[in-house]
Order: C-alpha cells, then structure tokens, then sequence
C-alpha cells in the first residue's frame, strides 16, 4: 500500500515543475503591463526627439521615472518567463538551458541598465 | 492560428525596442555627446522603424494578452467568438499604433 495520495505524487510534477506559478505570473504582470503602458508610452513617446535637457528634466521628475523603472523591472521579468516559453517550446537539451540563461540574464542586463540610467539622471 | 503565432512573434520582438530605448535613456544619463550619437540612431530613419513597428507589436501583443485572459476566464471560446476576438487584435493594433503616432 502507498502511502503517498495520488495528488501529493503529482504535485511539482509539471513539465517546467512549477508552470502553474509561471502562469500565473505572466496573468499578474500582463494586467500591471496593461496599466503602466499606455502612460509609458506616452512619457517616453513625448520625451523622444526632444533636446538633451528636455529628456534629463522629464526623467528626473518623480512620476515619469518611477513609472519607467515599473515598466523595466515588470516587463523584463514578464519578457523572461515568455522567453522561456517559447525557447522550451523549440529548444531541447543543453541548447534550451543555454538560450532560457541567455534570455533571463539579457533581460536583468536591460533592467540594470534602466535602473542605472534613472538613478544617474536623478542625482 | 496566425493570431496566436504572432502573440509570441511581437512579444518577444518587442526586447529590440527595449534595448534601443534603454540604450538611448542611458546615453541621455552618462553625457549630452553620448546622448546625441544615441539620439542620433533613435531619431534616424531606423530608429523611426523600430520604434513604429515596436508600437504595433506592443499595442497587438497587449490586446492579445486581454484575448488570452478573457480566454482564461473560461469566455469567448465558441468559434465565432474567437474569431471576432482575432480581427478585433489586428485592427485595433493597427488603429492603436495609428494614434500613437498621432498622439505622441
């Protein structure tokens, strides 16, 4: 006789071992996305083909930076784990782990990068 | 089938767009003479691409990730619904890119 239910067999089991997470952050940060672009859009969208100054004053202001590094930080963490999805959907073996590492380090270096510039045009 | 294909297709497109605009917000924070060779590409005839296409791939990527939670919801999987849901992501990416450029 097992003594282990049917249910706690399986659970942890999925292809990726944790998919219903996965999904369920890519719901989370597709409704945030869903908020925070069309007013990213519009920030950066304004800022863009103006002068130096005009970009460096947008970006120091609270509102406009803060909802840049959203943008960063929520759609490089969504872009990650999409990524992922599709690099397991063609990719097998050490190919697909080298190319999931690739994407998940590309999107943290984007991020950095965002962040770094924010703060600099802060101080 | 193609508007699923191209949910993945503009998504994960959409990171060349992302780079060249976190390249051109880093350029503006380390020197005006960075900013203008970065500002330079953005503004050029190629960055006017990326970015125009980048609006649409955003904007389709966005009213599919809506379909996908409607669909998640356990609503609008009859076919003629789903079929509607598909035209609906074609055109309005394409209405929505419209007023971006309008707009912005």
């Amino acid at each position: 006789m097992r003594y282990l239910t049917d249910r706690k067999r399986a659970v942890g089991k999925g292809a990726g071992h944790s998919g219903t997470e996965h999904h369920w952050y890519m719901q989370v940060s597709a409704v945030a996305l869903a908020f925070l672009l069309p007013v990213w859009v519009y920030i950066f969208g304004s800022a863009l083909g103006q002068g130096h100054e005009a970009v460096m004053a947008t970006f120091a202001r609270p509102f406009p930076a803060i909802v840049t590094g959203l943008v960063l930080f929520v759609s490089m963490r969504h872009f990650a784990k999409g990524a992922q999805m599709m690099i397991e959907d063609y990719a097998r073996g050490h190919t697909k782990k080298a190319l999931v590492i690739a994407a998940i380090s590309l999107s943290y270096v984007v991020m950095a990068t965002g962040f770094y510039a924010l703060v600099r045009i802060a101080l | 089938m193609l508007t699923s294909i191209l949910t993945r297709i503009t998504g994960n497109g959409l990171i060349v767009g992302t780079m060249l605009a976190v390249w051109w917000l880093l350029s503006a924070a380390v020197s005006p003479e960075y900013f203008a060779v970065a500002d330079a590409v953005a503004t050029s005839w190629f960055g006017d691409l990326v970015f125009t296409l980048s609006a649409w791939a955003l904007w389709y990527h966005y009213l599919a990730g809506i379909r996908h939670l409607i669909y998640d919801a356990g609503r609008g999987l009859d076919i003629p619904t789903a079929e509607k849901l598909g035209w609906a992501c074609i055109i309005g990416s394409v209405v929505l890119t419209v007023l971006t450029i309008v707009i912005v």
